[in-house]
């Protein structure tokens, strides 16, 4: 057997340590990482664009920085991956569409100039479904991601790109966006952390939106605390963002070390039934670690949140028909050429999205149109209130709530694409935390015939810090062996 | 309340097409009749529920709305927006005819 590979890479934290003490240069780190992703990532395709130059400029200026005595920053020096639906000014953002394939965003979106701000050097664009729209990158207009435990399986999704390129090592940490646990489903199908935070907690400025009242940006990487230390760095409060939160920032990556004891942690007994065996078992003996580590824990039942995922195939969908309805040919993108501007609007849409955006945009138009908007849409957000009630009552009892984060590890390719339902599936658990606006984390725990499973630590509105401690006792408890990074491996020893 | 019982005819789906402004092939148009049917089937534990009680989410925080003085602040360049437009002219984006009438 092969060396660990996890040794020879040092965590966000230590990364930027080592930098900001001029132990290690930020070019050197750079370096190392790009090669890893010439390695790599031709098997893998993690990324749509792999920004090497600006990266080792980027570098060089951390460098510079140190050398100068000035603050380079808490994530000085650390190799960032980025979803490729944050815009990057004068750098290709794509969406994973056709449509705006080209196009070169005239802005940067906050959370990139945040990370700068902080140090982090981002090294490329990761592939997603095509804006957002997936649970495996299998939707993507530039080809499908694979998961690094096993190259015949899907990576998760939509940020597959982001979530895969962390786990292979290809970036010490990575930016997803999460609609329905498009940040926490791939990061539990690649063995990695991964947070969707409060909404409202990061700004969305530059984040190409896909269904507005759910979208969130939040962090993915190897350890509780690089995920904690990446969402201080991201969450600041923005006013090109009416939906920014304007709170104290805390410090959740120090606040890990204060432990669980006496925390009251609810099992959500109705998601149980639908995880697979080892899914079930994984987070039964995370309940039972955290017991052993002090938390009172309890099953309990939350049927309301069974609800979650139908009614979010009416909310995302019709959110999404409308953000959609930008891409026009008109201001950017895509033009497929036409003797009147309906037509041209028509045929360039056609032509620029992919099978799944346009069924979501079928969908959503047809339950905003005139008669059904009342039967759908209005009483798919009345559903949406009594998830959020559901929560709120386990609350009352509980700090923070336990499940599976995914109902099964991760999948082959093609098993899924041909059948919508049964992708949408893969969200079942994660889908009810972005209705009621919570944030939630996916911790890998442990391996179930060789791919990670993730266990889900579930928490009330801006309950971060709680949350963040108790994913911390998860990870304590989990097998180190079911964590990223590691080299890609061309099947799983099942 | 409107019928929700899910089927959806080729010119039910041609409509919605045409309102969202995408010009689908026949196989497409046959395609998104079945599947749509299906989806909307499969959310009908949703859509049957008796929610005459429930308020619907507004916004799943309890926030108010945000405000800014109406001061003039920095916009993104001009040039540097119309550079990625298919058809600019005259420092505008430029579009085929509308309401059949030749520019």
């Amino acid at each position: 057997m092969s060396p660990d590979p996890r040794s020879e890479f040092p965590s966000a934290v230590e990364t930027a340590s080592l930098v900001r003490s001029g132990e290690r240069s930020a070019r050197a780190v750079i370096e190392s990482t790009l090669e890893r992703i010439a390695r790599f990532e031709a098997e893998l395709h993690c990324f749509n664009l792999v920004t090497d130059v600006d990266a080792l400029s980027a570098a060089d200026a951390v460098d510079a920085l140190v050398a100068a005595g000035k603050d380079p920053g808490p994530l000085a020096g650390v190799p960032v991956a980025l979803k490729d639906n944050m815009c990057t000014r004068s750098i290709p953002t794509t969406a994973g569409s056709r449509i705006l394939e080209g196009w070169i965003p005239p802005y940067d979106a906050t959370v990139v100039s945040a990370l700068r701000a902080g140090g982090a050097i981002v090294v490329g664009k990761t592939n997603l479904d095509e804006f957002a729209m997936g649970s495996s990158t299998e939707n993507s207009a530039f080809g499908t991601t694979r998961n690094p435990w096993d190259l015949g399986r899907v990576p998760g999704g939509s940020s597959g790109g982001s979530a895969a390129a962390v786990a292979a090592g290809l970036a010490t940490v990575a930016l997803g966006s999460d609609t329905g646990g498009s940040i926490r489903q791939p990061s539990a199908l690649c063995g990695v952390v991964g947070v969707k935070p409060t909404y409202g907690l990061v700004s969305r400025y530059g984040l190409i939106a896909f269904a507005s009242s759910l979208d969130q940006i939040g962090p993915i990487a190897t350890t509780v605390a690089d995920a904690a230390t990446l969402l201080e760095v991201i969450a600041v409060h923005d006013p090109a963002d009416s939906t920014s939160l304007n709170v104290t920032r805390s410090r959740w990556s120090t606040d890990l070390a204060e432990g669980i004891e006496g925390l009251r942690v609810g099992v959500i007994e109705d998601f149980l039934a639908d995880a697979a065996p080892g899914c079930q078992s994984g987070v039964r003996a995370a309940a039972e670690a955290l017991a052993s580590a002090g938390a009172k824990v309890e099953e309990v039942a939350v049927p309301s949140l069974m609800l979650g995922l139908s009614a979010y195939y009416l909310i995302a969908p019709a959110e999404a028909s409308s953000n959609l309805a930008r891409y026009d040919g008109v201001r950017y993108g895509l033009r497929v050429e036409a003797p009147d501007t309906a037509e041209m609007n028509s045929r360039t849409r056609a032509a620029g999205f992919g099978p799944e955006v346009k069924r979501r945009i079928m969908l959503g138009t047809y339950v905003l149109s005139a008669g059904y908007y009342d039967a759908y849409y209005a009483q798919a957000q009345r559903v949406r209130t009594l998830v959020a009630r559901g929560f709120a009552e386990a609350y009352e009892s509980f700090d923070v709530l336990l499940s599976p984060t995914t109902p099964s590890a991760a999948f082959p390719i093609g098993e899924k694409s041909n059948d919508p339902i049964a992708m949408y599936l893969s969200d079942l658990f994660t889908i009810p935390s972005n209705l009621a606006g919570h944030p939630a984390v996916s911790v890998p725990f442990a391996l179930d015939q060789g791919l990670p499973i993730g266990v889900q630590v579930l928490a009330p509105a801006l309950g971060e810090s709680t949350m963040f401690r108790v994913a911390a006792a998860v990870e304590r408890a989990a097998d180190p062996m079911a964590r990223g990074p590691i080299e890609p491996r061309a099947k799983t020893n099942s | 309340m409107a019928d929700t019982s899910a089927s959806f005819s080729r010119s039910d789906v041609a409509h919605v097409a045409s309102l969202a402004r995408l010009d689908l092939a026949e196989d497409e148009i046959e395609m998104y009749a079945a599947q749509l049917a299906t989806i909307l089937d499969h959310v009908a534990a949703v859509t049957s529920l008796d929610t005459s009680t429930v308020a619907p989410t507004a916004h799943p925080l309890d926030v108010s709305n945000v405000v800014r003085s109406d001061v003039v602040g920095p916009t993104l360049d001009r040039d540097e927006v119309l550079a990625q437009a298919p058809a600019t002219e005259s420092g505008r984006f430029k579009v085929p005819p509308i309401l059949g009438e030749a520019p």
